[in-house]
């Protein structure tokens, strides 16, 4: 691959994929039902199940 | 017994290798070096022969508890001391080497001891020894906690403490012998970073496999950022070591890469080092241990999701603001500083999600001083990715590039980030992990805190004031069309402003030695402190009386 070429592809495709996959990791936690999940992890550290968590 | 035989043989084999490596050494840092692994190898030989149960005496000596409990704590134990020691003689050559530039003389006419040898000796120190065994400690702590799973793979987590406890030496020794590849915090020479990237995966292999174990569905966002931290520091430090040996028993090595493109790939990994071992490794100290100290759920969880995808995606591009006005394209400038702004929003976000955290909870500030001392990191850690942006825009670095600017905004984010962050996740683990009542004084760590953050006060706003002073100095022309200064007379304004500097440095220094001296006491086990305590509800003798029925 030329120089060129990678640098097409780095400013079309390229930074397509990694807007697109920006937007799924971030927004998966924002689709329905996200709030709670993530209220149960933020909360997941406080649970004393074993004796020394700390 | 076969096994042992094996095991001590394969060990002595290695020794007798680094002892003909020393012989046939091409230069004398090389010489050096493979007597100090042929050294290792050796004791790791005999005490393998021995047979001795070390690990218990280790436990003895240490004060740690022998019951082992649910969690494989001892390497953390070690991490703990480790990270301490190289604190204190990562900051003692720090003001040391900052006593040098006021004080030439300083460098006593030796090589050894000469500025250019003792700087990266105290980068390295501070940045990976100091900083490096706190993630390593930490992460092995939070990722068992948070995963309620044993470290994976128990002989190779006490590989990864040892490995990286050698790797240390071997940089720290071979800075003083004058072996460098000339880069910026990647300064060991090959077969140091071949060593290093040994020890690295290892690294990755114990702390993916506890992952891998975890008996908890959701993977807590810490793991996250101790993830990238180790992924993308092993795909950097191999990238920027790309290089060829002069001779397979010398330690000299040339770039695979030349020119300016040496020069970004070093930029690049330089400062995603800042990025991803100073940033994210100690955000995720930052997302487990705020909330364990403040007792409550990080402030948002979704935040610190978009936070750390940010900081991914961002990161990565913002190293060539490193290279302004040089003979890198200008596009590329360009884009570096636009990455950088960008990078403001994450970085404060994920601080406003660590101070919101005490949201309900702010009087703990007043009454906790472990809590004061992470309130004050994450203050720090605003104030230096606000300050770093500024400095990448290309017009403010024509100034503050070169001058002591810089050197005022990497201290405020490694001793008021990194160093005050640490300083709390250890004083939060002593106690913790030889299982004390708490530690042996709050009050000393009160002092440390003030200390540390008057040194840190003191550095900053002096080096603000010499690097404004030198970038306009420098640039200073008179009518006729020369410079109006020599550079010896900028060198000599500053040299108040190095004073105050040192005097900084030996606050913070005095500080990190109270600390040492905490938990020593703690780890010890020697009786609490006798101390007025930081919190006591007001007594008013006026109120302390029962209600009395009042005639109608």
């Amino acid at each position: 691959m030329s120089y060129d070429e990678l640098r097409q592809f780095a400013d079309s495709w390229g930074l397509v994929l990694m807007g697109v996959s920006y937007l799924t990791f971030v927004g998966w936690h924002f689709l329905p039902r996200g709030r709670e999940r993530s209220d149960e992890a933020a909360r997941a550290i406080f649970e004393q199940e074993e004796a020394d968590h700390g | 017994m076969e096994q042992l035989v094996w095991k001590t043989g394969g060990w002595f084999a290695l020794a007798t290798l680094a002892f003909l490596a020393m012989l046939g050494a091409a230069d004398f840092g090389f010489a050096v070096h493979m007597a100090i692994v042929c050294a290792a190898a050796l004791a790791v030989a005999v005490l393998t022969m021995r047979r001795a149960d070390y690990e218990g005496i280790a436990r003895g000596w240490l004060k740690m508890p022998a019951d082992q409990g649910v969690y494989d704590d001892d390497p953390i134990r070690w991490g703990v001391i480790a990270t301490v020691f190289w604190g204190l003689a990562g900051l003692l050559a720090g003001l040391y080497i900052a006593l040098q530039l006021a004080f030439p003389a300083l460098n006593l006419g030796l090589e050894y001891t000469s500025f250019g040898r003792l700087r990266p000796l105290h980068t390295s120190a501070v940045i990976f020894a100091f900083g490096g065994n706190a993630l390593i400690a930490t992460s092995f702590y939070v990722v068992q906690r948070t995963c309620r799973a044993r470290l994976a793979f128990p002989a190779l987590a006490r590989f990864v403490f040892w490995g990286y406890q050698l790797f240390i030496v071997l940089a720290a020794t071979g800075y003083l012998l004058g072996i460098t590849e000339g880069r910026e915090y990647a300064e060991p020479e090959w077969y140091v970073d071949l060593w290093l990237t040994i020890v690295w995966v290892a690294y990755l292999l114990v702390f993916g496999g506890t992952v891998l174990r975890r008996r908890e569905p959701h993977i807590y966002v810490a793991n996250w950022f101790y993830l990238s931290f180790i992924l993308t520091i092993a795909m950097l430090h191999i990238v920027n070591n790309l290089s060829m040996p002069v001779s397979w028993l010398g330690s000299k090595s040339y770039s695979a890469f030349a020119g300016v493109q040496d020069a970004l790939t070093q930029w690049w990994y330089g400062h995603n080092a800042v990025g991803f071992f100073l940033t994210a490794g100690f955000l995720a100290m930052m997302y487990y241990f705020v909330p364990k100290q403040a007792e409550r759920p990080v402030y948002s969880y979704r935040l610190s999701i978009i936070h750390f995808w940010s900081l991914i995606f961002l990161y990565i591009w913002a190293g060539p603001h490193h290279l302004h006005y040089t003979a890198l394209p200008d596009w590329a400038q360009t884009f570096g500083m636009v990455f950088s702004i960008m990078l403001w929003m994450p970085s404060w976000g994920g601080m406003i999600n660590g101070l919101m955290t005490l949201n309900g909870a702010w009087d703990r500030i007043r009454t906790d001083p472990i809590i004061r001392m992470m309130v004050m990191a994450l203050a720090f850690y605003g104030m230096s990715t606000f300050e770093g942006p500024m400095m990448s825009v290309k017009t403010v670095n024509s100034l503050s590039h070169y001058t002591d600017w810089t050197i005022g905004h990497v201290h405020s984010g490694a001793l008021g980030w990194n160093g005050l962050i640490t300083f709390a996740c250890l004083y939060y683990l002593t106690p913790r992990l030889w299982k004390r009542e708490r530690l042996y004084s709050l009050r000393l760590v009160n002092w440390h805190f003030w200390l540390a953050t008057v040194g840190i006060v003191l550095y900053a706003a002096s080096m603000w004031v010499a690097g404004i002073m030198e970038g306009l100095m420098w640039r200073e022309y008179g009518a006729d069309g020369y410079l109006v200064y020599a550079f010896s007379e900028v060198v000599k304004a500053t040299f108040p402003l190095y004073l105050i500097r040192a005097a900084g440095g030996l606050l913070y220094l005095t500080g990190a030695v109270i600390m040492a001296w905490n938990i020593g006491r703690t780890i010890a086990g020697s009786p609490l402190r006798e101390e007025k305590p930081m919190n006591d509800a007001a007594y008013d003798a006026a109120a302390d009386r029962p209600l009395i029925a009042q005639p109608a």
